[in-house]
């Protein structure tokens, strides 16, 4: 620990200012343990459905094997725009407004490049996904949290929007379907945002990654309300909604000039996405839509076995509507949060994530992926109540 | 009526992937009433909807020898007014066939038999298939190996390759 409060010279202070990831722990207690049943996955328990494999297999006999163009393959981009607007009523030029990333967390951070000046700051809207703030930091921003709270099911209203704006907020970056909280925002909700946002003349990052993965509501996009696109950049991508994680396919979808700057950093650090994974990715839109309904149907069936489960045991837990965690609150145990989670993996081996690594406001709760088999998760309930009792 | 219809098809899925789930889980995943869920699966099985709950075996695993079976392709002369349906019922009442199904193209009866030994499928092809009336002609194919049988991949189940706690 104080090794890391020594500054040490031949790193950059930028660096040095940032934590080392709160999940890291949890990973390696995880993994030095036999017989863990871990709730701490964040991505789907399926592989890449076989069409997708295949044709990625394919592709590789017939030698596509070169750079593709900066933003990506040209069908794909077309294919991305088609699918974009059929799906969520967002229409893009696939010229000049989508440039194909290696996974959405690509975007994120070559979004906060292009738009960034030094002390320029970003709304971050906690909890959130880990790499919100510190990629800001990267960037010369300053990440000012933004807390949504169990008391509003997690939903970003105006009003804390509000109460965070200086002469120096540039942007807002936030992502519903949630990661961890599995809140969603709906149009209703969304709209609400616009007037404050264009107020203060704000960009949004909108990380709709989780968008497939609703099971009460359709996804709406942020970009899809009115007057909304042009200060939007849509952030997404095939890993959740394709089981395609490991594969690093996302994109951005924004209007011209902020996506012609992401291409600008994209293209001279990562040059293009890797092309055996556009190709799956192609594969994926063309061929897959059923898989994923399939894979989405069986989420939904978790979800509701997993929120039901936990009212039983005694954890209180808000229905999330979208993604794949629940976000108990452990508040009722009076144990923090990462000691609730420390203790239940060396006494029960569950693995859960500590709500506090996702930001302030989920201190009191345990992130837990359902994306793990029904057998899976009936032994981590049994076992999590046990947990309950012999704390209680 | 639609969501109902779907909830359906749910239960569906979830029983045709396991049949031994219990109604108080399904009641839970499908966000319905044990009760909806017990009256739903009475009413398929008495509409033939739900036929059985058969266990998926791997007999290879058990005993290597055990059982032998044999596609047989089956030409035959199809009679007015039933059709194939006729001679499809003769061949499909013996116990030891699996499945019968009418083909398009070059013949006509698709027949999946098992038995104990090969000279005992040899036996029931030469006795009792061919000298149906009706058949024209057989042509056998014994099973050497099973990869995937009703859906279900028999070796190497996919085991989970994700690290164990990601962001």
């Amino acid at each position: 620990m104080s090794m890391s409060r020594v500054a040490n010279r031949r790193l950059s202070r930028t660096i040095q200012s940032i934590p080392p990831s709160g999940i890291r722990r949890f990973f390696e207690l995880a993994s030095s343990m036999e017989g863990v049943i871990s709730l701490g996955v964040g991505e789907p328990d399926f592989v890449t459905p076989w069409n997708t494999r295949e044709a990625a297999i394919a592709s590789l006999e017939r030698g596509y094997t070169a750079y593709t163009s900066n933003s990506g393959l040209y069908e794909l981009r077309e294919e991305i725009c088609r699918y974009l607007a059929s799906s969520f009523q967002v229409n893009y030029n696939p010229d000049k407004e989508i440039v194909v990333t290696v996974g959405a967390s690509e975007g994120i951070d070559l979004a906060l490049r292009a738009i960034l000046d030094p002390g320029d700051e970003v709304l971050v809207v906690e909890p959130c996904y880990v790499s919100y703030d510190p990629v800001v930091r990267l960037a010369g921003g300053v990440p000012v949290a933004v807390q949504t709270s169990i008391d509003q099911q997690f939903k970003l209203t105006p009003q804390q929007i509000e109460s965070k704006i200086t002469d120096r907020t540039k942007a807002i970056i936030f992502c519903f379907p949630n990661n961890p909280t599995g809140s969603i925002m709906t149009k209703e909700e969304l709209s609400a945002l616009a007037d404050v946002i264009t107020r203060h003349d704000l960009l949004v990052i909108s990380d709709e990654i989780y968008a497939e993965l609703t099971y009460d509501t359709n996804h709406t996009s942020f970009a899809s309300l009115p007057g909304m696109k042009d200060r939007t950049i849509l952030l997404s991508g095939f890993s959740k909604a394709f089981a395609m994680t490991g594969w690093r396919i996302g994109y951005a979808a924004g209007p011209e000039d902020l996506i012609q700057a992401m291409v600008k950093v994209h293209q001279y650090t990562m040059l293009c996405a890797p092309i055996m994974g556009q190709v799956a990715a192609l594969e994926s839109l063309r061929h897959g839509m059923e898989a994923k309904d399939r894979m989405v149907e069986s989420y939904r069936q978790r979800r509701n076995y997993v929120v039901k489960s936990f009212e039983q045991i005694g954890l209180s837990c808000h229905k999330p509507e979208g993604a794949f965690y629940a976000f108990p609150s452990i508040a009722s145990t009076g144990m923090s949060a990462e000691e609730f989670a420390e203790k239940l993996i060396l006494e029960q081996k569950v693995a859960v994530v500590p709500g506090h690594v996702f930001g302030e406001g989920g201190a009191q709760h345990i992130r837990c992926s359902y994306a793990t088999s029904l057998e899976n998760l009936e032994m981590a309930i049994d076992r999590i109540d046990a947990f309950l009792q012999q704390h209680k | 009526m639609k969501v109902e219809r779907d909830k359906q098809r749910e239960l569906l899925h979830i029983l045709e992937e396991n049949s031994r789930r219990s109604a108080e889980t399904i009641a839970t995943m499908l966000d319905t009433t044990v009760e909806d869920v017990r009256e739903t699966i009475t009413k398929l099985e008495k509409e033939k909807v739900i036929i059985k709950y058969p266990a998926i075996v791997n007999w290879e695993k058990v005993d290597a020898d055990d059982l032998v079976t044999a596609m047989i392709d089956v030409k035959v002369t199809p009679k007015r007014e039933v059709g194939f349906d006729d001679i499809a019922e003769r061949i499909y009442r013996f116990p030891e066939v699996q499945s019968v199904y009418l083909m398009s193209g070059a013949y006509d009866l698709s027949v999946v038999i098992e038995g104990k030994t090969m000279r005992q499928v040899a036996q029931f092809v030469s006795e009792k298939l061919s000298a149906l009336d009706s058949v024209i002609s057989t042509t056998t194919h014994f099973i050497l190996k099973k990869y995937k049988h009703d859906g279900v991949i028999l070796e190497q189940p996919e085991d989970d390759k994700r690290m164990v706690v990601t962001p």
